[in-house]
């Protein structure tokens, strides 16, 4: 039941998305991002979907780990759906008690919960086609810029490689406790839902202890290691931007120039 | 009164490109009232083969039944199954959660149902079990104690629980031999005084020779041997070896002294054994 969190995990292959440089890969992802939200016609979202799907396929990943990751988050996107279709201005299309759904509604719901889909996918296959270690190199790399005002860069990427590092460990760590505590006769999965709050105590309690003792180990094998943070550290890998990434940024600012033109185009033209 | 295991095979992570088969139809019977050590190196299946005893696992075939309820069932009935098999994981003490020792040891037998009074009685008796004085640790909390103390808490834990089966997992990982010893003195005192079977993992030979009458060596996710402790030692070592499994050294040193032209009798697993055996073939008295 813990094998199920997709979001993050590294899907290993070879594709051109996979040997992108992480900059590259951040960057259009912020990019993608503001995008969503310039997107207002019903051809817009077309493009951007056609785009996810062409970048997809570009990964070669299987369509099922891709679809795997809005599973987690398909109770919002339900939400964001029902929200708008029931609490939309406008003429009302169809009416029952307290409950009217409009023409509005629905539009705007779909393109809400759209929205939702279209950002999760992008994230997905940012992070299914980059490893956590060369994503956190990226944004230190993207963050340098930015220690003069005082951002701490490195430490920042230190923090996000150690946090990556220990979710296998740690949900290792819970499957081993729930067994335990289930052998003891623990009970996860009957009771109201107070009951089963207070049933996750001998679960949550010795994992806080035992993290809080992997913390304090890490500290000391990183210190008995020379560590001293992240000034004249030199690193094996250079990230070094290919041609590759130049055909990247392209395809970016195409789509970024089709979704301004169609925004923003009309009146551009009638002037 | 017995754990039969039918034919039960395991797959982690199934239908992924990460399936590894970790059980591969493995059928043994474990009788109440017998110490019974499983072996193999690591990756053996040692552990998903413990942890289909009491129903953590649900084999992908086959099924385990202790006592004639099949473990996996719904129901009551294998509730109950399950909680006749007690499970002492590897770092017991990780899974040590209450404020005082005493709720701890307590939250088993609380699980199983049984009023307070039973429960009271039971976690004194597991304490005085573990040798751990009522009135010095109870009310403690257990993060206060030493790593051996935590185990022990740990332990009572489970014995509290009153199993008729017991499973331990490396119990004496990362301790001290002090430590050790009174465990595994402590672990034959309920086993006797109970009669219970209990099911020691363990990569020790020593620890297997010492107290276990029954070997099961486990390879490959499969149960390769079968025997009486000594018989396992003394006829399939050619096995072990290729099984890449040791030896007790005591075993291995009277081998050692024989070829030298000592000439050692009868069945050497325990230092004891070979003290005994030299102290005979040297004509030494009073041993």
């Amino acid at each position: 039941m813990l094998n199920d969190i997709t979001l993050g995990q590294y899907y290993p292959g070879n594709s051109f998305l996979h040997k992108l440089d992480p900059r590259t890969k951040i960057l259009a992802t912020f990019f993608f991002m503001a995008a969503v939200f310039i997107a207002e016609s019903a051809l817009s979202y077309g493009i951007l979907l056609a785009f996810v799907f062409i970048v997809a396929f570009m990964a070669k990943l299987p369509w099922k780990m891709l679809l795997k990751s809005i599973k987690p988050l398909w109770v919002i996107i339900i939400l964001t759906l029902g929200i708008h279709i029931f609490t939309g201005q406008g003429e009302p299309l169809w009416q029952w008690k307290m409950f009217t759904v409009t023409r509005e509604g629905i539009v705007l719901g779909v393109k809400m919960s759209l929205r939702l889909i279209l950002l999760l996918l992008i994230s997905s296959l940012l992070t299914f086609t980059t490893s956590p270690i060369v994503l956190t190199d990226g944004i230190e790399s993207l963050l340098t810029p930015f220690k003069k005002i005082g951002v701490p860069a490195h430490e920042l990427a230190m923090m996000m490689t150690i946090a990556l590092r220990f979710i296998p460990t740690l949900l290792e760590e819970t499957d081993r406790i729930m067994k335990a505590q289930s052998a003891r006769g623990a009970d996860f999965s009957s009771g109201n839902l107070i009951q089963r709050a207070k049933n996750m105590l001998p679960i949550l309690i010795p994992l806080f202890i035992s993290s809080f003792r992997r913390a304090d180990e890490l500290a000391m094998a990183m210190e008995a290691r020379c560590y001293r943070g992240g000034k004249g550290r030199t690193r094996m890998h250079q990230l070094v931007y290919g041609s590759r990434d130049g055909v990247a940024a392209c395809g970016m600012a195409v789509l970024i120039l089709v979704l301004c033109i169609l925004k923003w185009g009309g009146t551009l033209w009638a002037i | 009164m017995s754990i039969d295991v039918k034919n039960i095979s395991y797959t982690y992570m199934a239908k992924t490109p990460f399936e590894c088969q970790a059980l591969d139809q493995v059928s043994v019977t474990i009788n109440k009232g017998e110490f019974v050590a499983i072996i193999g190196h690591t990756g053996s299946g040692k552990s998903t083969l413990a942890e289909h005893l009491n129903g953590l696992l649900h084999p992908t075939t086959g099924a385990v039944y202790v006592d004639g309820i099949d473990v996996n069932g719904k129901g009551a009935d294998a509730k109950k199954a399950r909680h006749q098999v007690g499970m002492v994981f590897q770092y017991p003490e990780h899974q040590l959660f209450a404020e005082t020792v005493y709720e701890d040891i307590a939250f088993g037998p609380r699980n199983s149902g049984k009023d307070p009074d039973t429960v009271d009685a039971a976690v004194r008796s597991a304490m005085e079990f573990v040798n751990l004085d009522f009135a010095t640790f109870a009310q403690r909390s257990p993060f206060a104690l030493s790593g051996g103390q935590m185990r022990r808490v740990a332990i009572a834990g489970v014995v509290a629980m009153e199993p008729d089966y017991l499973i331990m997992d490396e119990p004496s990982a990362g301790l001290d031999p002090r430590s050790r010893n009174m465990i595994f003195a402590q672990l034959m005192t309920i086993f006797k005084k109970r009669k219970m079977a209990v099911i020691l993992i363990t990569h020790s030979m020593e620890e297997a020779a010492l107290y276990a009458d029954r070997l099961l060596v486990m390879s490959g996710g499969k149960l390769c041997i079968d025997g009486k402790t000594s018989d396992v030692f003394i006829n399939d070592e050619k096995t072990l070896e290729k099984l890449a499994v040791d030896v007790p050294e005591s075993f291995k040193l009277a081998e050692e002294l024989q070829q030298q032209g000592l000439p050692l009798k009868g069945a050497i697993l325990t230092e004891a054994q070979l003290v005994k055996a030299i102290a005979k073939a040297k004509g030494w008295s009073g041993c």
